[in-house]
C-alpha cells in the first residue's frame, strides 16, 4: 500500500503546484488586467487613502487633502476656490485631474521616483505611502489683485519674473471652484460639471495658457523689436505715419485709429509711432522689414512653440506666408496673429530682461512626505531675442507709451518706499471677428531698465477701439505691477 | 500486506528521536508570527490593540503549550512538524479573522452604525474547543486500531450527519447550500464531521474488502474491470455524493467525499483501473449535473467568464480576484488591502484577503504549509504498520488536501468555485474543530509508527520508518 500511498503523494503534490502556478498567474501576470478593470473600486480607494501632497504658495497650501473618515479617506480642498484654477486644475473621482494635479501627479500621489527611500521605509513600515508637496513659483498678492481685477469679465492675466521666467500670476476668468468637482459627492459633481460643460462662457477652458487671440497692438512691440534688430532703425528714426496707408499689391487702406496722421506732414519717429500706437507707421515699417523677419523675431521671443510650464500652453503663431497686405496686418497684430497671453508676458518679459528671454515655469521645489526639498527648479533661457542695446532702446520706448502714449493708466506707479517707479507698457485692441466682442490687450514691465515683473492681461470686452487696452486691461495690469513692486 | 522492500536489513530499534523541542520552537515561531502580524494590523489601520491583544495573544500562546506538553507527555514519538503547522494555519486565520474584525468596525464607525459583534473571540473560542477536542482524541484513542471495530457505526453516523441538514426545523440553508444544522442558537456544519467518520468508515470498509475489490476478472475492451458485484461500493459512494450535490446543492462536499473514497479505493487494491472507473464516474456525474441543474450550470458559467457576472453572480469571485491582483508579488501589507470588499471574506474567500495583504511570497508560504502537513500526514501514513491505520492517515491527509485544492482553486478560478471552507484558517467552529480533530488523529497514528519497538520481523511494512540509532537526549 505504501507504493500507492506515494502514488497519491505525487498526485497531491501536483494538485499543490496547480495551484500555486495559477495563483502566480493571476497575482502576477494578470495582476494589471485586473487592475485595469473599471469596476475595480480598489483602484480607486487606494489612490483616496493616501495622502495627496498640497500644491503650495509660498507656504501656503492652495491644493490640499483633508480626512474625511469616510470610505474615500481623504479629500482634495482648494482653499482659495475659484482662484488659483488655472495653476491646479482640479482632482476629480470621476473626471480625472487637470492642471499641475495632473501633470504633478506622480509627486503628489508619492509614486515620484524622488521618493525611492520614502518608499523603502514605507515598504518596511507597511505605512500607507503619502504624497510629496509641490511648491509653485506664484506670488499670492499678484495673484489675488489679477483675479479680483478680472473676475466677471472673460479674460487671463500671466505675470512673469522677467529674470527668471517664474510665473507670478496665473489667472483666468471666469473661473469654477475646483473643490465642486473634488468633492465626494458624485451626484452633485456631475450637475456642476455639466453645467460648467454647457456654460457659454467656457469656465473651465485656461484662458491664460490656452487661448489664443490676435494680440493687436501689443504685437507692435515685436514689429519694433525686428525694426531695431535690422540695423536700419532707431527709436527716432522717422517713418510715414499717415492717417490713411494705402496696402501695397491692393486697392484696400489701413486707417489710423485716430483717424489722422501721427505726426507732422505723415512723418513720425518711431519711439512716438509706438508710444502713440500708430497702425500706418507700423504697417508700413511690416512690408519694409518683411514677413520673414517678423516671423523670425516673433519667434525668438517664444512665437511658434508650445511651451510647458509644465501645463501645456497653446503654440502662439504668426501666418505662414502672408502677402503684402496681410504682412501689414500682421504687423500691427492683426489677421492670422494669435498669442496667448503668457506669450505676450514673455515679449514684455523678453525687451525687459534685457533682450534675453526666459523659459516661463510654475513649479519651484518638489518636496518629499516629510517636506524636505528634493528638486528645486533653476530659470533655463529660452534664446535672446534682442541685443542688450536694443533691449534698452525698446525699453524706454514701452516707458514713452506709459508717459506720454496711449497707456496712462499706468502712470504715476510708486514702489513700497513712495518713488516713482518707470513703467513699459503696450496697450493692444484686437478684433477676433465681427461677432465677437473684440480682446483688450495690455502688457506692461517694471521697473523699465531692469524690471522685476512683467505682466500681460488680455480681456474680451466690448468697448472703443485702442482706448479699450488702457482703460480695460490697464487697471488690472497696474494693479498687478503694484503688488510686486510694492513688496 | 502484499510488498516488502527487498535487501532492507532489518535494524532493532532502542530510542527514536523525539523531537519535541523543534515541535515547541516551531510553535513560537508560529505564535510570534501572529503576534507581530497583529501589531502590524494595529500600527497600519490605527486601530488600538490594547490590553485584549495581549490577553488573546497569552490565550493562544497557553492553547498551543498546553497541546505541546500533553503531547510531549501521552505521544511523545508523533510527528513534530503536525502540530506546529496546524497551529500557525490556525494563528494565520485568526489573525486575517482579527484584520477583517477591524475594516467591518471601521466601516460601521464611518457610517454610524453599531460595529457587528467581532468575529475574532468566537473564533478563538472554537481554537480552545479544538484544542480541547485534539487534547481528547489524544487522550482517549491511545491505538486508532480500535476506531476499526466503529468502521459501520462510523458509516452510519457519517450518512447521517450528512443528511441532517436536510431534515425540517433543524437543518438550514444559508447562501443556497443546505449545509447548517440549528439546535437551539447553536449552528454546525455537519459535513465537516461526516468527513472524519466517512474517512474511518471507508477505511475499515476497504481493508476488510479490498482482497475482492483488487481482483480483476472480466476484461472489456481489452481493460481489466472488477467484477459486477464489486462495483457496489463505488456507486454507492457516488449516488451519495451526487445525492448531496442535488439535495444540499453543495457541490464542494460531493466533490471531496467522492474524490476520497476514489483515492483510497486505489491505496487500498492498488489497482489504477478504479482511478479510471472513478474519474469516467465524475464526468458522468459533472456533466450530467452540468445539464440536470442550474446551479451547476451557474457556477461552471461564471468560472468560465466571471467578469460577464461581475455586478451579480459573479460579484464575489471577482472582488476576489482584484483582491489577489492588487496584492501582487509581496502584497500591500497587513491592513493595507480591501479584503473587506470580498463578501465572506473570512470564511470562503479567507485566502483572497490573505493574497492581497501578503501578496504571492506570504500564499505560498500558506500553501507550501498545508503541504508540509499533508506530506507529514502521508508520511504517517506509510509508516504506520497496520492497513487500518495506514488508509485512515492516508485518507484523513488526501481529505485536506482535497479541501485546500477545492477551496483554493475555486477562490482562484482554477476549477468552478464550491463552498467549501479553508481547513485552519476560515472563520468557522466546525471546520476549526474537525480539522484538529484530524491533526489528533495523525498524530496519534505517527506516535505508534514511530515508537521504538523491539522486534519489527512480523511486521515488513514498517520497515520504512527505519531510522539510524540515535539517543534521544
Amino acid at each position: 500500500m505504501s507504493r500507492s500511498i506515494r502514488r497519491i503523494g505525487i498526485v497531491l503534490i501536483f494538485l499543490m503546484i496547480a495551484l500555486l502556478v495559477n495563483i502566480s498567474f493571476i497575482q502576477v501576470f494578470q495582476g494589471d488586467k485586473f487592475r485595469s478593470q473599471a469596476d475595480n473600486k480598489r483602484v480607486l480607494l487606494e489612490e483616496y487613502v493616501r495622502e495627496r501632497g498640497p500644491i503650495l504658495v509660498d507656504s501656503e497650501p492652495i491644493a490640499r487633502s483633508v480626512d474625511t473618515g469616510g470610505e474615500l479617506k481623504y479629500e482634495r480642498v482648494y482653499p482659495e476656490g475659484p482662484m488659483y484654477v488655472s495653476a491646479t486644475g482640479f482632482y476629480s473621482i470621476l473626471y480625472g485631474a487637470t492642471g499641475l494635479e495632473r501633470t504633478e501627479n506622480d509627486v503628489l500621489s508619492g509614486s515620484s521616483d524622488l521618493f525611492f527611500f520614502d518608499r523603502i521605509d514605507q515598504l518596511i513600515s507597511g505605512r500607507k505611502p503619502k504624497g510629496g508637496a509641490v511648491t509653485t513659483t506664484l506670488n499670492p498678492v499678484a495673484q489675488k489683485v489679477a483675479w479680483q481685477g478680472i473676475k466677471g469679465t472673460i479674460g487671463a492675466v500671466v505675470a512673469i519674473e522677467p529674470a527668471t521666467g517664474r510665473i507670478l500670476a496665473l489667472v483666468q476668468s471666469p473661473s469654477f471652484d475646483p473643490n465642486k468637482l473634488s468633492t465626494h459627492d458624485t451626484e452633485a459633481m456631475r450637475i456642476y460639471y455639466n453645467d460648467l460643460l454647457n456654460d457659454p462662457s467656457e469656465p473651465m477652458l485656461n484662458r491664460p495658457l490656452v487661448t489664443t487671440n490676435p494680440p493687436g497692438s501689443t504685437f507692435k512691440v515685436v514689429t519694433a523689436a525686428a525694426a531695431l534688430e535690422s540695423g536700419r532703425f532707431t527709436p527716432s528714426s522717422l517713418v510715414p505715419g499717415p492717417a490713411v496707408y494705402d496696402l501695397p499689391g491692393s486697392t484696400k487702406t489701413l486707417r489710423n485709429w485716430t483717424g489722422a496722421d501721427c505726426g507732422p506732414k505723415g512723418m513720425v519717429t518711431l519711439i512716438e509711432a509706438l508710444a502713440q500706437s500708430c497702425n500706418t507707421a507700423f504697417a508700413w515699417m511690416g512690408n519694409e522689414l518683411g514677413a520673414d523677419a517678423l516671423r523670425a523675431q516673433a519667434e525668438r521671443f517664444g512665437f511658434d512653440k508650445a511651451f510647458e510650464v509644465p501645463l501645456r500652453a497653446s503654440t502662439s503663431e504668426f501666418p505662414a506666408n502672408p502677402d503684402e497686405p496681410l504682412t501689414a496686418y500682421s504687423a500691427i497684430g492683426q489677421y492670422d496673429v494669435r498669442a496667448t497671453a503668457l506669450q505676450m508676458a514673455m515679449v514684455a518679459a523678453g525687451v525687459g530682461n534685457g533682450g534675453i528671454v526666459m523659459n516661463p515655469y510654475l513649479v519651484q521645489e518638489i518636496r518629499g512626505p516629510d517636506l524636505a526639498i528634493l528638486k528645486t527648479f533653476e530659470p533655463t533661457e529660452y534664446g535672446r531675442a534682442l541685443t542688450p542695446e536694443h533691449a534698452t532702446q525698446l525699453q524706454d520706448m514701452m516707458v514713452a507709451v506709459v508717459d506720454h502714449g496711449t497707456a496712462t493708466t499706468l502712470q504715476g506707479i510708486m514702489d513700497a518706499n513712495g518713488n516713482p517707479v518707470r513703467v513699459g507698457a503696450k496697450t493692444g485692441t484686437a478684433q477676433t471677428s465681427p461677432d465677437r466682442p473684440p480682446v483688450a490687450w495690455m502688457i506692461a514691465m517694471a521697473p523699465a531698465n531692469n524690471p522685476t515683473v512683467a505682466v500681460a492681461v488680455m480681456i474680451q470686452s466690448p468697448g472703443e477701439a485702442e482706448v479699450s487696452g488702457n482703460a480695460i486691461a490697464g487697471p488690472v495690469a497696474r494693479s498687478v505691477l503694484e503688488a510686486i513692486l510694492q513688496q | 500486506m502484499t510488498m516488502t522492500e527487498p535487501g532492507f536489513r532489518h535494524t532493532v530499534r532502542l530510542t527514536q528521536p523525539t523531537r519535541r523541542l523543534l515541535e515547541l520552537f516551531l510553535i513560537v515561531c508560529g505564535w510570534g508570527l501572529g503576534v507581530l502580524g497583529t501589531l502590524q494590523v494595529g500600527w497600519t489601520t490605527g486601530e488600538p490593540l490594547g490590553q485584549r491583544f495581549w490577553i488573546t495573544a497569552a490565550v493562544v500562546g497557553a492553547l498551543a503549550v498546553v497541546a505541546h506538553l500533553v503531547v510531549r507527555w501521552r505521544i511523545p514519538y508523533a510527528d513534530p512538524f503536525l502540530l506546529p503547522v496546524a497551529t500557525t494555519l490556525t494563528i494565520i486565520g485568526l489573525v486575517m479573522i482579527y484584520r477583517l474584525d477591524v475594516a467591518a468596525a471601521q466601516s460601521a464607525e464611518r457610517r454610524n452604525e453599531t460595529p457587528s459583534t467581532p468575529d475574532v473571540y468566537a473564533q478563538l473560542t472554537w481554537y480552545a474547543v479544538a484544542t480541547v477536542l485534539f487534547l481528547a482524541v489524544v487522550f482517549l484513542i491511545r491505538d486508532h486500531r480500535r476506531l476499526q471495530r466503529y468502521t459501520y457505526t462510523c458509516g452510519l453516523f457519517g450518512i447521517l450527519l450528512l443528511i441532517l441538514p436536510l431534515l425540517p426545523i433543524i437543518g438550514s440553508t444559508v447562501n443556497g447550500a443546505t449545509l447548517w444544522v440549528h439546535v437551539g442558537s447553536f449552528t454546525f456544519q455537519p459535513g465537516e464531521a461526516a468527513k472524519i467518520l466517512l474517512t474511518i468508515f471507508f477505511a475499515g470498509y476497504l481493508v476488510m474488502t479490498r482482497d475482492s475489490l483488487a481482483v480483476v476478472r472480466t476484461k472489456f475492451l481489452g481493460v481489466g474491470l472488477p467484477r459486477a458485484r464489486d462495483l457496489g461500493p463505488i456507486l454507492v459512494a457516488w449516488a451519495v455524493s451526487l445525492g448531496v450535490l442535488v439535495f444540499q446543492k453543495d457541490l464542494g462536499t460531493s466533490l471531496l467525499f467522492f474524490g476520497l473514497f476514489v483515492a483510497m479505493l486505489f491505496i487500498a487494491t492498488q489497482r489504477r483501473v478504479w482511478l479510471g472507473l472513478g474519474a469516467v464516474l465524475f464526468a458522468v456525474g459533472a456533466v450530467g449535473s452540468y445539464f440536470a441543474f442550474s446551479h451547476v450550470r451557474v457556477r461552471v458559467q461564471i468560472w468560465i467568464d466571471p467578469f460577464a457576472y461581475a455586478q451579480d453572480a459573479g460579484y464575489q469571485i471577482v472582488q476576489g480576484l482584484y483582491g489577489f491582483a492588487n496584492g501582487g508579488l509581496f502584497g500591500t501589507g497587513l491592513g493595507n488591502g480591501y479584503p473587506q470588499l470580498v463578501p465572506f471574506a473570512n470564511t470562503d474567500f479567507i485566502v483572497a484577503a490573505l493574497g492581497e495583504e501578503l501578496g504571492l511570497t506570504g500564499l505560498f508560504a500558506i500553501i507550501l504549509l498545508y503541504g508540509v502537513l499533508i506530506e507529514r500526514g502521508l508520511r504517517t501514513a506509510v509508516a504506520v504498520r497496520d492497513p487500518f491505520g495506514q488508509l485512515l492517515a492516508a485518507g484523513l491527509s488526501i481529505t485536506m488536501a482535497l479541501q485546500v485544492f477545492v477551496i483554493i482553486g475555486g477562490v482562484t478560478r482554477l476549477i468552478p468555485l464550491t463552498g467549501l471552507t479553508t481547513p485552519f484558517l476560515s472563520y468557522g467552529g466546525s471546520s476549526l474543530v474537525a480539522n484538529w480533530i484530524i491533526v489528533g488523529l495523525l498524530m496519534v497514528m505517527s506516535h505508534r509508527a514511530r515508537q521504538p519497538v523491539a522486534v519489527q520481523h512480523s511486521e515488513p511494512d514498517a520497515l520504512t520508518q527505519v531510522v539510524p540509532i540515535t539517543r534521544a537526549k
